[in-house]
Parts: C-alpha cells; sequence; structure tokens
C-alpha cells in the first residue's frame, strides 16, 4: 500500500506543481513560458541523460546513438497522434477532453517506444559483441542512418519537417515519465541483473567466466535504454509540436554523452544533475551571446580537469550525505 | 567416468604449438595439478577446456557432455569454474556483490521482476546476499564485503577470487596459480582450504602452479607438460623422481 501512496504522492505533486506553471491553478500567479519551456526540456533530457547512462555509464559500452532512437520515438509517436488522434479520440467520447489527450499520448509514446526498443535490438544483436572505439563507430552511424532515413519519408514530412503536432505533453507528463526512467534504471541496476551489468564494466572477461551471458544482458540494457529514449523523443515532440530530423544529429547524441560525464558515469542522480546543468549553462550563458559556446566548452574543459570522473563520480547523491541522514537509503549502488 | 576428460587436445596459433595432442582425465572430486615450465601450455589448457580459445582439434567433455563450441558462460553454467593467473576481480564492486554476480547464472532472474520488485525478486535477492555473506564467511572474508576489491589486499583478493569461482556451484574448479605471490604461511593457508573446500563441496580441482610444495603436498595425481606435450603422469612422488621431469625443469647433464 505505502508504494502506492508514494505513487499516488508524486502525481498529485507534479499536477500541483504543472497547474501552477501553466497558472491554471491559481489565476494571477504568472510564471515566464521561456521557464516553463527550459524546466521542460531539462525534464527531457533527463530521461535521455539516465537511459543512456544504462549503457555508457553501468554497462560500459560506448554508444553515440542516442539521438537515432529518440528520433524513432519522435517521429512515430507523432505519426500516431497525426494519423490515429482523430479516430482514438472518437473511440473515447466517454472521457474528459484530458482523459482523451492522456490516452492518445500515452498510445503515441507506447508505440514509440516500442519501435525504438525493436531498432534498439536490432542494432544490439550483431554490434554488442564489438568493443570499445568499434561499437561506438557502429551507434555512430546506425544513429545517422536513421536520421538519413527519416529524412527521405515524405510520410513523415522529410525534409520539411514534421509540423501540427498536438501539444499533448506538458510539465506533468514529462516529469512524470522523467520520475518513471529514474524508477526503471535505478531499480535494474541493484538488482541482480544490473550486477552482471556492472561486472561486464569492469571485466567483460572475468563476467563471463562467472556464468553471466554477456551478450543478453548487453543487449537487454540497450533495448531499455533505447525504449526510454524513444519515451522521450515521443514527449520532445509533442511538446514543441514540431519535429525536424536536424533536432536528432549525432550532436544530439554527444550532448547527452556530455550530460552523463558531467554528472558521473554509473551515477543515477549524477545524470540528473548533469541534464539539469547542461541546459542551466547553455541557457544561462545566453547573455554572453556570441561567446556563449566558447565559455561552455571552457568550464567543460576546466570541469574534466579538476574532476574528470564527473561531479558524482560512481556514486549517488545520497551516498555525500552524512549516514544518519539517509532514511531508508539503499545499500551503496552497484558500481557504487 | 571421467567427471573431465580432454582427449587428443590441440590448439595450435598458426606455426606455434601450445598444446600438443594433450589427453587428460579428472575424476569427480580429485585434486589434480597440471605443472610445466613457463610456456609449457597450462594456462591454455585452461583457455581451452572454458572456450576463451576453440581448439584446433580433439574433443572435451564434462560428464559425457561435449563442451567443444560452447561459449564460456555456458561452460560455466555446467559446472567449470576457474580463476585467472593476473587477478580480474570486478574491482570497483564490493567484495559481496562479486560473489553475488557469480550467483546471477544460478538464479531465475527476470528483468521484469526487477523492476516491479516482486516478492520472489526480493526473497531471492536476500537468498542470494545471505549465501554470498556466507560463502565469504568461509573464505574469511566476511568482515571485508563492504569494501571494494581494489582495496583488499592481495592474498584476499585470490581468496576472493575462489569464493567467487565457488559462488557459481562448479563441479569442476580450475585454479590458475592460486598461490603466485604468497608467502610460505598463505600458502599453507590455502592448501587447507583447498583441500577443505574439496571435501565440502565435493568437486574436482584442477591446479596449475609454480609452487612445488603446494602442488607436491595437495595434488593426487600430477601432469606435467612441456612445449605442450604430455611427460609424465602420476602421483606426485613418482613425478619428483622422473628423470624426464627434472631435466625439463633443470635442462640435460
Amino acid at each position: 500500500m505505502r508504494r502506492f501512496a508514494i505513487a499516488a504522492g508524486v502525481v498529485a505533486g507534479l499536477w500541483i506543481v504543472n497547474g501552477l506553471l501553466t497558472g491554471t491553478l491559481i489565476s494571477g500567479v504568472s510564471i515566464s513560458p521561456y521557464f516553463v519551456q527550459v524546466l521542460c526540456l531539462a525534464g527531457i533530457n533527463i530521461i535521455l541523460a539516465v537511459s543512456l547512462n544504462l549503457i555508457n555509464g553501468f554497462t560500459g559500452q560506448f554508444s553515440i546513438g542516442h539521438a537515432g532512437f529518440m528520433a524513432i520515438g519522435a517521429y512515430t509517436s507523432a505519426y500516431i497522434t497525426l494519423t490515429f488522434g482523430d479516430r482514438i479520440r472518437g473511440a473515447l467520447t466517454f472521457l474528459p477532453e484530458t482523459g482523451r489527450a492522456s490516452v492518445l499520448l500515452l498510445i503515441g509514446l507506447a508505440v514509440g517506444a516500442l519501435l525504438a526498443a525493436c531498432a534498439g535490438f536490432l542494432v544490439g544483436v550483431p554490434s554488442l559483441r564489438l568493443r570499445g572505439d568499434y561499437l561506438a563507430i557502429v551507434t555512430l552511424g546506425f544513429g545517422e542512418i536513421i536520421r538519413v532515413f527519416i529524412l527521405n519519408i515524405d510520410a513523415v514530412g522529410g525534409a520539411r519537417g514534421l509540423s501540427g503536432i498536438p501539444k499533448l505533453a506538458n510539465f506533468f507528463w514529462i516529469y512524470l515519465f522523467a520520475a518513471i526512467t529514474i524508477l526503471v534504471v535505478s531499480r535494474l541496476v541493484r538488482s541482480s541483473f544490473g550486477r552482471t551489468l556492472i561486472a561486464i564494466r569492469e571485466d567483460e572477461i572475468a563476467a563471463e567466466a562467472m556464468g553471466v551471458d554477456t551478450t543478453k544482458s548487453k543487449v537487454i540494457s540497450f533495448v531499455v535504454s533505447s525504449a526510454l529514449a524513444g519515451v522521450a523523443g515521443g514527449l520532445f515532440a509533442h511538446y514543441l509540436m514540431y519535429i525536424h530530423t536536424n533536432s536528432f544529429t549525432f550532436l544530439k547524441s554527444i550532448e547527452i554523452i556530455i550530460m552523463i560525464v558531467i554528472g558521473g558515469l554509473g551515477s543515477i542522480t549524477g545524470s540528473v544533475l548533469g541534464a539539469v546543468l547542461y541546459i542551466g549553462l547553455t541557457e544561462g550563458l545566453r547573455e554572453f551571446a556570441q561567446y556563449r559556446m566558447v565559455l561552455f566548452s571552457f568550464l567543460l574543459v576546466v570541469l574534466m580537469i579538476v574532476r574528470p570522473q564527473g561531479l558524482l563520480g560512481h556514486r549517488e547523491f545520497l551516498q555525500f550525505l552524512p549516514r544518519r541522514w539517509r532514511l531508508g537509503a539503499d545499500a551503496p549502488t552497484g558500481g557504487g | 567416468m571421467s567427471l573431465l576428460s580432454l582427449s587428443n587436445v590441440t590448439m595450435r596459433f598458426g606455426g606455434l604449438i601450445a598444446v600438443n595432442d594433450l589427453t587428460l582425465k579428472v575424476e569427480p572430486g580429485q585434486l589434480y595439478g597440471l605443472i610445466g615450465p613457463n610456456g609449457a601450455g597450462k594456462t591454455t589448457v585452461f583457455n581451452v577446456i572454458t572456450g576463451v580459445y576453440k581448439p584446433t582439434g580433439g574433443q572435451i567433455s564434462l560428464d559425457g557432455e561435449s563442451l567443444g563450441g560452447k561459449r564460456t558462460g555456458r561452460i560455466t553454467r555446467h559446472g567449470v569454474a576457474r580463476t585467472f593467473q593476473n587477478i580480474r576481480l570486478f574491482a570497483d564492486m564490493t567484495v559481496v556483490e562479486n560473489v553475488q554476480v557469480a550467483f546471477h547464472c544460478r538464479q531465475a532472474a527476470h528483468v521484469g521482476a526487477a523492476v516491479f520488485r516482486t516478492k520472489t525478486h526480493k526473497n531471492e535477492e536476500a537468498r542470494v546476499d545471505r549465501e554470498s555473506r556466507e560463502l565469504l564467511k568461509i573464505f574469511h572474508l566476511d568482515h571485508l564485503a563492504g569494501d571494494k576489491a581494489r582495496n583488499l589486499p592481495y592474498g584476499s583478493q585470490r581468496r576472493l577470487e575462489i569464493a567467487r569461482a565457488m559462488a557459481t556451484s562448479p563441479r569442476l574448479l580450475l585454479l590458475d596459480e592460486p598461490a603466485a605471490g604468497m608467502n610460505p604461511q598463505e600458502a599453507n593457508e590455502l592448501m587447507d582450504l583447498i583441500r577443505w573446500i574439496r571435501d565440502k563441496f565435493g568437486m574436482a580441482v584442477l591446479l596449475v602452479e609454480h609452487n612445488m610444495k603446494v602442488v607436491m603436498g595437495i595434488c593426487e595425481t600430477v601432469h606435467v607438460l612441456d612445449y605442450g606435450s604430455t611427460i609424465a603422469i602420476g602421483p606426485p612422488a613418482d613425478i619428483q623422481r622422473n628423470p624426464k621431469v627434472i631435466e625439463a625443469y633443470l635442462g640435460g647433464a
């Protein structure tokens, strides 16, 4: 019962904050739409960073094709809501408008996640036998293939991009899925299965010799991670209402990698921190206009010199607190 | 029937014959020593048995079932566990987690159960944790359970490697130079430990070792390799007197 109480609490909390942000809960309280948008994009980045960390941080496989899976989720879910939106809404006339929009969004996200997971499986099975640099190149190539492939499908707008996507995602949905992502990934890495992932990162030969089916573990982590990236893509599409393949170039993949490196590979709270900091810094440095990216890159260089393991390293935020503050905190996570 | 049987196994790397026509039988519960000068092919034999290398010729079977062409992980799940000459622990994981990883292959663990934290999953995790700690106690590592494996002293790392291999519940344990770098007292303790786990768990042990005191002290049969070929098999006392063995180690007169 406690679980449901917590879940209900989180949903209610998000709903209230969402109401406050959009000004529907208390009229007269206005929060700048710019701030709300930055907050929402940060939430999407949290999903991307935490999911990529499952592969790069915990399993130790260097993947740089995360934007490709995000693109699949974005385009698939947008295509679903655009093409079948009216029919699905029509079948749900008994629900209020919010309910219909929610169901539509969830269907879109589910299909997007499923397709992204399939793509993750397809790229995972042959390429996860590769290691290090080779895997990085294959994932980079695969990400670009997805992008160019979508660019040439006229049904989803091709080079014009896909516009007119209904605005179904908002702060509530984005942070709900961010919370689900964090929950799923943290439970996975703290399980028996998660220990096999960390063992693969530490020493793949020894892991195999201890009876771990390394290929299976790696493929599962790749599939889960891709599915979550697909969800992030779907939310992105339904929040900005317009998508173009230019948003999913390998630079986007690099951005996500920067987030998890800033925060610390192998730390979930680190990924969250990295995602928020990345957005915070790139937005916060806007006043420096053309020097923005110079300053940002400079900060990255300084950070990597001062703290090469990332802000949190392999540890979780809770592990930095004095022991007596850690109410019911789990034992150190794998890789801890 | 023998537990492990290698018949006419050959391993060639290009022009080099690392293992030449090796026939070897290990009976259940036997302590079997494999020795030979440096470069004799002992570790290659381990790598061939565990599927790291695919032998160029010959058959390998465990309890009558062929291991040929199987991947390392499957061979381990079949009941062959090993340690490494150059220690290969999961350095950044804790001591107890190292052992828990090895338990995974005997667990019915579903990814979905882990995400939803089902009751079975919780019980299973609790069981593995309990058994891992019991195993650590046997190896006198229980007080270090929460430490990172990389921070352990050398002798403890060697023992942890054996503990980890034991967690896969093997029928055959391959130990690659377990006494390397140990002082005489640690080596003595190791001998007692190997004998004790053999008696308690009843598995066979195939031991590669340079420390002759350890080999002659615990092995029932000693197998001597030189340049990949067998030059002698027999009880330790015979091996120590065998002129071919003495020649291989000390050079001909």
